[in-house]
Order: C-alpha cells, then sequence, then structure tokens
C-alpha cells in the first residue's frame, strides 16, 4: 500500500558512514522553574538505523515526550550530543532547525493536531507550503498523499467532519509530505478507539515495510509487540532496550 | 503562494470575528479620516489666507512720505518729505529691482452720486500698474484705469463690489455715469470679488479709483500721499526698499539711514509671519490627528496580540511542520498591514467625502479644505509606520514562541 512512499530514506548505507540516522549520547534535559529544578532526562544514549521500527515505552513522566520532542528538533537538550544523520544538530539555527522539522521529520501526535479550521487537504498541503513547494506540485503532491492513506474522497472535509482513524491518517499523510527521514509519533493510537487503532498500526506497519524509519512512543502493547526494538525510558533514563 | 495563505487566513479572521474586526477597523479608520481632515482643513485655512493676504497685493511694499527724524547735510530734523510723480519716476529708473510702481493720491470727502443716492467714499487717484499689483482684477466687461486714461486724464472711475452694489445695486455698472463732486465719471469697471486681510485705507470693495492725472487736476494735488512698488521675488523687497530710501535721499537731502523720512510696510513680511504661523498650526493638527490615528494603531495591536494568544497553538504546530520564523512574523504582520490598509482607505474615504460635500458657506471662513498629494503621503506614511508598529510586536511574540510549550496547550 505505501510502495509510493518509498524514498531512499530506508537505505541505511546512505545514512553517514555507520548507517545511524539518530545518534543520542549523554542527552540530559533539565527544566528550571523558579526554585524547583527537574531532571526530564538524565543521560540518554540511543541509536536508531535508517529502516528501523522503534517503539519507546514507559510510565507517564518518564521523560518519553521529552526524548521525543528532543529528536524532533522540537526541543534543545541542557547536555549531550544529538546527530542527525552525522550531523551535530546543536549547531542548527532556528532556521536550520525548521527546515530539518520541516524535510527530515514528520510527526504524528496523539490529539492529531489537524489545524481546525482549514480541509485535510489544506492541512496536508501546509508542510509543503514552508518547504516553498510550487503551487501545482504541492496540490498534486497533497492528492497522492490524502490516496495513499484511503481519504481521496474526504479531502475537502474539515478536520470536524472526520473520525478520529482520518484524522490521524491526515495527520499521517501530512507527516509524510515531505518525505522525511524519520517518522516520530507521540501516542498515536491514543485517543482513537481499539479498531481504529488497529488500523493506524496497519499504517505504520506498512510504512515501515517500505522502508521508513519509526519512533513510536505509545502505552499501546499492540504496537509495542509489532515494534521489532522496544526502548523503555524510566526516569529519564534508558532501563531496557531489545 | 504564501501570500495566497496569508490572505485565506486573513478572510477566516474576519469571518470568525466579524464585530472584533469592525472595532478595530473603527479605530484606524476613524484615526485616518482625523488625520487626514485635520490637514486637510489646515491646507485649506493656509491656502485662505494666503490667499487674503495676497488680496492686498504680492510682494509690494507700501511706502509713506513723512517727516525726517536725523538732522543731515545742514538741515535740521521734523522736516516734511514731499514726493511728485518726478521723484517717482527717477525711483524707477534707479532701482533695476523694481518691476511697478505708483503713486497714490487719497481722498475721503467726495460726495458720488448715482440717481438719487449718495456715498462718501474712500478713493484713489494711481496709475494702470496700481491695479496689478494690488490685485485690482475686474468682472467680465470691465477693466482698470489704464495708461489712456492718464494721459489723457480721462473722467473714469473703477469701482469696488461693495461700492457698485451700493451705488447700483444689481445693474450693469460698467458705462454709466457716477456724479463725484457733481462731475460725472463714467464707470469703466468693477472690482471681482476677493479675499483680503489687511489694508491701509479701508477694503478695496468700498472704494473707488480714478486716473492719477485726473485726480491731480481735478482735486489739485502736487504731492503723492502714498507710493506703492512692487518687487520680482519675495527676497529682493529688503534690497529695494533700502534703494527706493536711497534714492527719495538723494532727491529730498535726507539721510539713507533715516527710518522715519518714508514709512513702509513690506507685505511680505505678513506672509512670512502667515507662514511660520500656519506650519506650527499644520504642525499642531497633524501630531493631533496623528496622536487619534496612534490609538487607533494601539487597538490593533491590541487585538494582534489576542490573536498570537488565541493561535498560540497554531503557531507552534506550524513551526513543528517548518514554518521558519519569519513565515510566522509574516503571517501577523500580512494581517496587521491589511487590517490597517483596509481602516486607511476607508478612512481616507470618508475625508474626502466630506472635503468635496464641505458647504459652501463654510468655505468661506475656513476655505476650503483639500486633500492634496501631501496630506496623502502624511497619512499613508503615518498610517504604514504604525500598522507597521502595531504588528510588530505581537509578530515577535509570535515568533519567540517555544513549540513545544505551545503544543502542548
Amino acid at each position: 500500500m505505501f510502495g509510493h512512499f518509498g524514498n531512499g530514506a530506508g537505505n541505511g548505507g546512505k545514512n553517514g558512514g555507520n548507517g545511524a540516522l539518530v545518534e543520542l549520547a549523554g542527552i540530559r534535559k533539565v527544566y528550571e522553574t523558579g526554585p524547583v529544578t527537574v531532571e526530564a532526562l538524565s543521560g540518554v544514549d540511543l541509536t536508531l538505523r535508517a529502516g528501523e521500527f522503534v517503539s519507546v515505552v514507559g510510565p507517564s513522566g518518564s521523560g518519553k515526550s521529552t526524548l521525543m520532542n528532543i529528536v524532533g528538533c522540537l526541543d534543545t537538550p541542557t547536555g549531550g550530543s544529538y546527530r542527525l544523520k552525522g550531523e551535530e544538530v546543536g549547531r542548527f539555527t532556528l532556521d536550520r532547525l525548521a527546515e530539518v522539522r520541516n524535510r527530515r521529520i514528520g510527526f504524528v501526535f496523539q490529539n492529531f493536531n489537524l489545524l481546525p479550521q482549514l480541509s485535510a487537504f489544506e492541512n496536508v498541503e501546509l508542510p509543503l507550503l514552508f518547504a516553498g513547494m510550487a503551487t501545482r506540485a504541492r496540490r498534486e503532491r497533497a492528492e497522492e498523499l490524502l490516496t495513499e492513506v484511503g481519504l481521496a474522497d474526504r479531502m475537502r472535509h474539515k478536520p470536524t467532519e472526520l473520525s478520529g482513524g482520518q484524522m490521524q491518517r491526515v495527520a499521517i499523510a501530512r507527516a509524510l509530505a515531505c518525505r522525511p527521514d524519520l517518522i516520530l509519533a507521540d501516542e498515536p493510537t491514543g485517543n482513537l478507539d481499539s479498531s481504529s487503532g488497529r488500523d493506524i498500526l496497519h499504517v505504520f506497519e506498512d510504512l515501515w515495510q517500505a522502508g521508513h524509519t519509526l519512533l513510536v512512543i505509545t502505552h499501546d502493547p499492540a504496537i509495542a509487540q509489532r515494534a521489532p526494538r522496544s526502548v523503555t525510558v524510566e526516569d529519564g533514563r534508558i532501563v531496557a532496550d531489545n | 503562494m504564501t501570500f495566497r495563505h496569508y490572505l485565506l487566513q486573513l478572510l477566516r479572521d474576519v469571518r470568525s470575528q466579524k464585530l472584533r474586526t469592525f472595532l478595530t477597523l473603527f479605530g484606524i479608520v476613524w484615526g485616518t479620516a482625523a488625520v487626514t481632515l485635520m490637514l486637510a482643513f489646515g491646507q485649506g485655512l493656509h491656502g485662505k489666507l494666503i490667499a487674503s493676504i495676497k488680496g492686498l497685493g504680492e510682494n509690494i511694499v507700501i511706502a509713506w512720505p513723512s517727516r525726517t527724524s536725523k538732522a543731515w547735510d545742514g538741515l535740521g530734523r521734523g522736516r516734511r518729505i514731499r514726493v511728485t510723480d518726478e521723484d517717482l519716476e527717477k525711483v524707477r529708473r534707479e532701482v533695476p529691482l523694481i518691476t511697478r510702481l505708483s503713486g497714490e493720491y487719497s481722498a475721503w470727502n467726495l460726495r458720488f452720486r448715482v440717481g438719487r443716492k449718495v456715498f462718501i467714499p474712500g478713493m484713489s487717484g494711481t496709475n494702470a500698474e496700481f491695479g496689478v499689483m494690488r490685485n485690482l482684477n475686474p468682472t467680465t466687461g470691465g477693466r482698470f484705469v489704464d495708461d489712456a486714461d492718464v494721459s489723457h486724464r480721462r473722467r473714469v472711475v473703477f469701482l469696488g463690489d461693495k461700492l457698485k452694489s451700493d451705488l447700483f445695486g444689481v445693474d450693469e455698472a460698467v458705462g454709466s455715469e457716477v456724479v463725484i463732486n457733481g462731475v460725472p465719471f463714467v464707470v469703466i469697471g468693477v472690482l471681482a470679488e476677493k479675499d483680503q486681510d489687511s489694508s491701509y485705507n479701508n477694503r478695496d470693495n468700498d472704494r473707488a479709483n480714478l486716473p492719477a492725472s485726473t485726480f491731480k487736476a481735478m482735486y489739485n494735488r502736487a504731492y503723492v500721499d502714498n507710493f506703492v512698488f512692487q518687487v520680482a521675488e519675495r527676497d529682493d523687497a529688503v534690497a529695494a526698499k533700502k534703494e527706493v530710501i536711497a534714492s527719495l535721499a538723494r532727491t529730498h537731502r535726507f539721510d539713507p539711514e533715516d527710518t522715519e523720512a518714508v514709512g513702509m510696510w513690506d507685505t511680505n513680511e505678513n506672509l512670512e509671519f502667515m507662514d511660520t504661523f500656519m506650519l506650527g498650526f499644520r504642525l499642531f493638527l497633524g501630531i493631533v490627528g496623528t496622536l487619534t490615528l496612534v490609538v487607533g494603531g494601539i487597538g490593533v495591536s491590541n487585538i494582534m496580540h489576542v490573536v498570537v494568544e488565541e493561535r498560540t497553538k497554531e503557531i507552534g504546530l506550524k513551526m513543528a511542520l517548518g514554518a521558519k520564523r519569519r513565515f510566522v512574523v509574516g503571517q501577523i504582520l500580512f494581517e496587521t498591514l491589511a487590517l490597517t490598509a483596509i481602516g486607511g482607505v476607508l478612512g481616507l474615504g470618508i475625508a474626502w467625502t466630506v472635503c468635496a460635500s464641505f458647504p459652501a458657506a463654510a468655505i468661506e471662513y475656513v476655505g476650503s479644505p483639500v486633500i492634496s498629494a501631501q496630506v496623502a503621503t502624511i497619512t499613508t506614511g503615518v498610517l504604514g509606520l504604525i500598522g507597521f508598529l502595531a504588528g510588530f510586536f505581537p509578530a515577535r511574540t509570535a515568533a519567540s514562541l517555544d513549540p513545544v510549550e505551545a503544543l502542548r496547550l
């Protein structure tokens, strides 16, 4: 089903000399709110190879989301090193970070985060707009993506007119828009009923089969089971990786 | 395409927040109309006052021969200086800066009679140049005293418009007779109505003019009461005054430094004063108008802050999807400038309507308000600056949002 999404990101050989897409070394994240200091991540080492499907599990407040924000270049670590395709992310300017989020990373959120005033089609167009793609190419690409996730007949609908599963498909189409190297999902099935959840899981599996790299935070044991590699985070550290 | 996205977003905002948009626009519309009208009225009033000043004449100096105040060349002070036409011809030859010159003989005690109506207006005997210098322009069908009138000592008279109405009512006066102290004169012209804010012998609309030669012969005058000269450029007046006094001082043997021997009124001084005053006045109006517009701008800025607040999550999401800061800033600035521009156009339209439909009765007192290119440029400039500032701060807030924080909402 997702053959068309193949974009070369699956070829580990292309990504840096050792094939690592993401290399985290000693990542720390400290939040200071007044006198209280909270260490959300205290020395995380994690390497993702292109084409991997990794689930991240752990209790609430363990630092999973912080980890994902850092990998997604939304947040900057307090200490440690993050190399994306061999490049040190800490040295990137704000604009370069925006480009990385735009082209190399696709986000899928628990609450979908679709813009309610835009149609499904326009939501998918957004990252392409930020990438500076010409109008015509942008429209073709958005159409192609929505067709692939099975929403060809829902393109002009607003998010409020779609079911949860459909909204998450739109979000996935949007995440894939700029052919990212890495797809990050934070509890993608958390707000869905079990049947829609299974649906989305299948979509992720298809994406993996097509060669995409996936990092999925989840409480859903079904996803954790399907992923060949599962990382457990507790108290800001990785306590298991298998 | 980014533009299209901005535009669609703006339209959605306007549609979803009609009242808020209306109130925001109202501030800008009001402010723009205020600035424009203030400036337009300032300009109209300026024009009106300048026209009034120029009603007396442009670049003219009026001079009254008087008494010496200093001893000179063996002659004591307090000696009367009397100027003749010959003296003035000498002045004309000696002072090339002068472009026009006329002596003026005046009388206040002559009876003007038409039918049974009698008036005793002020009147002057002058040459043809006087009419040009003093803007004594005739209505259609008439003329001022000309050179032939002067050389033939014709018994002709030019009437001020008010005097004409007094004597003739609405009837045509040109060609009719006025009996002045028992001697019939033919009316050759009537003054076209004009603004005149200053005078030295009553307003021109209530006076009559005869050829100087006729005046001298009939009323037995040898010396002018005063004389009037004109220079080509404003700046020439000071030098010309000095040279005129020097010429008369040579003829009549008085100290050329004696400022009282021949008193002079340089009407340009009025104009300069008026220019300075009006500059201050218009600046004041402009500032008051601008402050009104600033208040409108603050309203827009507030609204945009609210918009940023409301859209924090949306902006955070856009950033997560790869929107650069300049996209976010651009969007807020675009909306602000678009709102300001729409309000500005409406405000200008209102101001234009007010100016266009301004009652003629009021124009007589405050002049006709004009939205000149200058006024429009100033308003647009102020508006643009305010729009930019109103958008800049909210946009900066938006651009400094932390996407993680924003998405958590």
